[in-house]
């Protein structure tokens, strides 16, 4: 069938399959590589876009789901990599492996725009149904404290924590 | 070691032909920014196959070894960068190929990524490649300034004589670096460390603009022109064979373009080419989709006989008899297991486990004029031989791209999944094929750590001394052959255990023996392999020990440590371990933690356990507290690491980060994880039943300090891991004297009153 959406500010018209999940229309239909394939069964997260601005796992969202939705991913988060997360995430070198951050930079940034300056409890609530493996939470957390411009808890931890 | 003058172009193509890798000029990575500061004619400096340096000051250094999360890339040509004395900023990292032409093993150390070796193993190698670099340049300054080399100094990709107040900028001097010949590698000066810019500064991810905007890095992300996509349906039961499957049905499903049945490879490992069908077509989710449809008859094999259940049965019978082998005695364990004041005896067990590296296995290969090209999110370059033992194509005609891969944990050291995509597309010659495993082929087909049964005693004397030690710990066995051919029995791999293991040669009576159970099931290495199943079993058992003496566990540990040596003892060096490097780090911990006083403080329901392990020549020791509430809810609040890697944290950004995921992985191994084998096949399928950690439940801080001392650094991927589980359980005791004796935590009922 043939799906329009918005992606990323842009209409796009694909024909696909109705029920092929629109990770799989993005990755392999649309070659935007920035949204990753992790369990495909919406478990990890790392498949997270936004769907009219709500963090979706895009490996449950058939494209039948997709037709007149503002889709947003990784690669339309910003221009140029500079929206206040991005920045973040690279100044306290947050990834290790980086496989999972695209999905948990959509997650957070879906958490800032409802609640510009979350609590520890509201980031942990937030963020737990992305799965970083190489366990980087503690940066995540501390990264997305930076970013909402809220003090973050002492973490030992990031270029800018402590050393000894 | 020759310098060339070839333009960027040429140098790629030279590489590849040195090299046997690059095949299909159609093919070749695009290099970001190549040739935006290629000016043409410009004269370019490439003292070595690791650095090019082009005249608008631009350093472009090879990183040799795969890149799975460790931040290898960014840490190897930190090394090459400080020596040639230029600026970070100026630097671009290139993943190199498997290469081992170029990238010779026997001189810079193997393009492989395990067991913690990028560190020691290249400590001297990169940064003599950098110096090499930089010693052709001051040559090259002093010929034209008329000026001994000594006189010279460099700061910065700036060369200086101070006598005369004469300066060049590196790149000016390429016309005449490039009539030089670099020096023997192992003749170059080092820098004296306190002297070092790059190395023990915190430099980022050299990756993370590309992470962070979502740029196709890794593995998975690899497209050809023309690529299909594929599956591979393995039989559950492991090695099982294909009898028949109604692939004329699966033919007729949307996007299908092949479906075929793969043999075994010819005497594969568990990890090699087992047989299966795969489906080939236009789309990933449309062959996945037509998988479901599939039905094979299988020949399940002999393995469908075996069961976690069965497992345990086994052990518990072999435990019953003295151990088949002896691994290590010292003393008379049974006359001083009798003798002693008090004694304790223990079982303790821990499960197979699964990597769940975060990004799939998957591999693209294209088979074209008899050659086979690969690109591969692999930790090493075994997959070319491999695929030439399965296969029957020469290695010299199999190239390997090292794709980014997204987590390893010690899953890609095998190379299943990377021959599996060159066995379809050698079926599809000419078409680039990728193959993209599901999340359930990669819980059911991994090669998983090895489960363990260890029986336990240890004996005091009235001081409370641990005077005697006694282990027998059944393990997992498999036929394997000898160097003289023979077909013996051994541990499974990963699954083995040293006759150093600690507390080895600090108890005066010590017996410690094997006995094998029969296993089917593919086994390998999971981050820190046998270390991270064996931290928590002595650990936890010097732990019980501890309490049954009376003594504080830091005491006790503190002790024993400083117990006179016994039996053979390895000659002391770098590789060894050093009980004096553990009690500086198990110092360190109980004074960072306040251990004397705050472990005594506690409420019931909350508690600290310390734990050390010496392993990949890393000595960690970590204190952890949780919290567990009167339902029997586990939190963890707060971890405290100690580490000893040697005299320089090279990069400590990425050094912290590494502890701070080793401890995470640590904990939700021992919490939550477990893979249980029943006829022949794995019962888990994805992470609703193979839980990994999330944030709400990782420490809300982990607080690490180091321990520097005057040994060559050493590697920081896995050694702050095998301390979490016992620290862990041992946390447990203190806060609801419940020990726990078998992992996962998660089969326990912590409920306290």
């Amino acid at each position: 069938m043939n799906v329009t959406f918005k992606l990323n500010g842009q209409s796009k018209t694909v024909d696909v399959p109705a029920d092929m999940p629109l990770l799989w229309a993005l990755r392999d239909v649309l070659d935007m590589k920035g949204t990753k394939f992790g369990c495909g069964s919406g478990q990890c997260g790392a498949c997270t876009v936004q769907i009219n601005g709500i963090p979706t796992r895009s490996c449950q969202r058939a494209m039948s789901r997709v037709q007149g939705v503002d889709v947003t991913t990784i690669e339309g988060l910003s221009p140029d990599g500079s929206h206040p997360l991005q920045k973040a995430w690279q100044e306290l070198d947050v990834p290790q492996c980086g496989y999972c951050q695209a999905g948990q930079l959509m997650s957070a940034a879906a958490l800032l725009k409802r609640n510009p300056k979350p609590t520890d409890e509201d980031i942990d609530t937030a963020m737990s149904g992305n799965i970083c493996r190489c366990a980087t939470y503690l940066r995540i957390r501390q990264a997305i404290h930076v970013a909402a411009g809220t003090t973050a808890m002492p973490v030992g931890s990031g270029k800018s924590g402590r050393e000894e | 070691m020759t310098q060339t003058t070839t333009t960027r172009r040429d140098f790629l193509r030279v590489s590849g032909i040195v090299g046997g890798g690059i095949l299909f000029a159609s093919y070749i990575d695009t290099l970001d920014a190549a040739s935006t500061f290629v000016a043409p004619g410009a004269v370019d400096f490439a003292p070595n196959a690791f650095i090019r340096m082009t005249p608008d000051g631009i350093v472009r250094i090879i990183a040799k070894n795969p890149e799975i999360g460790q931040g290898v890339k960014t840490m190897l040509p930190m090394l090459i960068a400080d020596e040639l004395d230029v600026e970070w900023k100026n630097v671009r990292v290139e993943q190199a190929m498997f290469d081992p032409v170029t990238y010779d093993p026997r001189v810079y150390a193997a393009q492989s990524t395990g067991g913690s070796t990028a560190t020691p193993n290249n400590w001297l190698p990169m940064r003599r490649v950098g110096a090499a670099g930089r010693a052709v340049l001051v040559t090259a300054a002093a010929q034209i300034w008329g000026v001994p080399e000594s006189e010279i100094t460099t700061s910065a990709g700036v060369v200086m004589h101070a006598g005369s107040g004469k300066r060049a900028a590196y790149a000016e001097l390429f016309d005449r670096a490039a009539t030089l010949t670099a020096p023997a590698l192992d003749s170059v000066k080092l820098k004296d460390p306190k002297d070092f810019r790059i190395i023990g500064r915190s430099q980022g991810n050299v990756d993370i603009d590309g992470i962070v905007t979502g740029k196709p890095l890794f593995g998975i992300d690899k497209t050809l022109p023309g690529m299909l996509y594929a599956v591979y349906h393995k039989c559950p039961v492991f090695a099982g064979k294909v009898v028949s499957a109604n692939l004329e049905v699966i033919m007729k499903e949307p996007g299908v373009k092949h479906a075929f049945v793969i043999e075994p490879g010819p005497d594969t490992p568990l990890d090699g080419l087992l047989g299966g069908v795969a489906i080939v077509g236009d789309s990933w989710w449309l062959v996945n989709q037509a998988r479901k449809k599939l039905k094979v008859n299988w020949d399940e094999g002999p393995t469908a006989s075996q069961s976690s259940a069965g497992y345990a049965a086994k052990a518990a019978e072999l435990s019953k008899q003295a151990p088949a082998r002896s691994l290590r005695a010292d003393g008379d364990a049974d006359a001083a297991l009798k003798t002693a004041a008090k004694t304790v005896r223990a079982e303790y067990s821990y499960p197979f486990l699964a990597h769940v590296a975060l990004e799939p296995m998957n591999t693209t290969a294209v088979f074209k004029d008899g050659k086979m090209e690969i690109w591969s999110p692999t930790q090493n370059g075994g997959g070319r031989r491999l695929t030439s033992q399965m296969l029957g194509i020469p290695e010299t005609d199999i190239s390997i791209h090292l794709e980014r891969g997204g987590g390893g944990f010690g899953r890609r050291i095998s190379n299943d999944y990377l021959v599996e995509a060159a066995a379809i597309a050698k079926m599809v010659p000419g078409t680039p094929v990728k193959l993209v495993w599901t999340r359930e082929d990669d819980i059911q087909h991994d090669v998983y750590r090895a489960g363990g049964y260890h029986y336990l005693e240890g004996g005091l004397d009235a001081t409370g001394k641990l005077v005697a030690f006694k282990n027998h710990f059944v393990g997992f066995g498999t036929k394997t052959r000898n160097q003289q051919g023979q077909e013996v029995e051994g541990f499974v791999r990963g699954g083995g255990i040293g006759a150093q293991e600690f507390p080895a040669r600090f108890v005066p009576n010590f017996s410690f023996g094997a006995s094998l159970i029969p296993c089917g099931v593919p086994t390998g290495f999971l981050r820190a392999p046998g270390s991270n199943a064996h931290g928590f079993v002595f650990q936890g058992f010097l732990d019980e020990l501890a309490h049954a003496a009376g003594k504080d566990p830091v005491q006790f540990r503190i002790d024993l440590l400083s117990a006179a040596q016994v039996g053979q003892i390895p000659q002391p060096g770098q590789n060894t371990f050093d009980p004096e490097r553990m009690r500086g780090v198990l110092e360190l911990v109980a004074e960072k933690s306040n251990w004397a006083t705050a472990s005594k403080s506690l409420p019931k329901g909350t508690g600290m356990g310390v734990a050390f392990y010496f392993s990949h020549r890393g000595y960690f020791a970590e204190v952890i507290q949780v919290t567990v509430s009167r339902q029997g809810a586990l939190k963890v609040d707060k971890v405290w690491v100690a580490g000893d890697v040697g005299s320089e944290i090279i990069n400590p950004t990425n050094a912290l980060n590494q502890v701070e995921g080793s401890v995470i992985d640590g904990i939700g191994e021992a919490w939550n994880q477990e893979i249980t084998i029943d006829k022949g096949r794995v019962t888990q399928t994805n992470l609703n039943t193979y839980p990994l950690m999330r944030m709400r439940d990782a420490p809300k801080m982990i607080e690490t300090h180091w321990r520097k001392t005057n040994f060559a650094p050493t590697g920081i991927g896995e050694p702050a891991l095998p301390p979490a589980p016992p620290a862990l359980v041992n946390a447990i005791f203190a806060a609801t004297g419940m020990r726990i004796r078998s992992l996962p935590i998660s089969k326990h009922d912590l409920k306290w009153s």
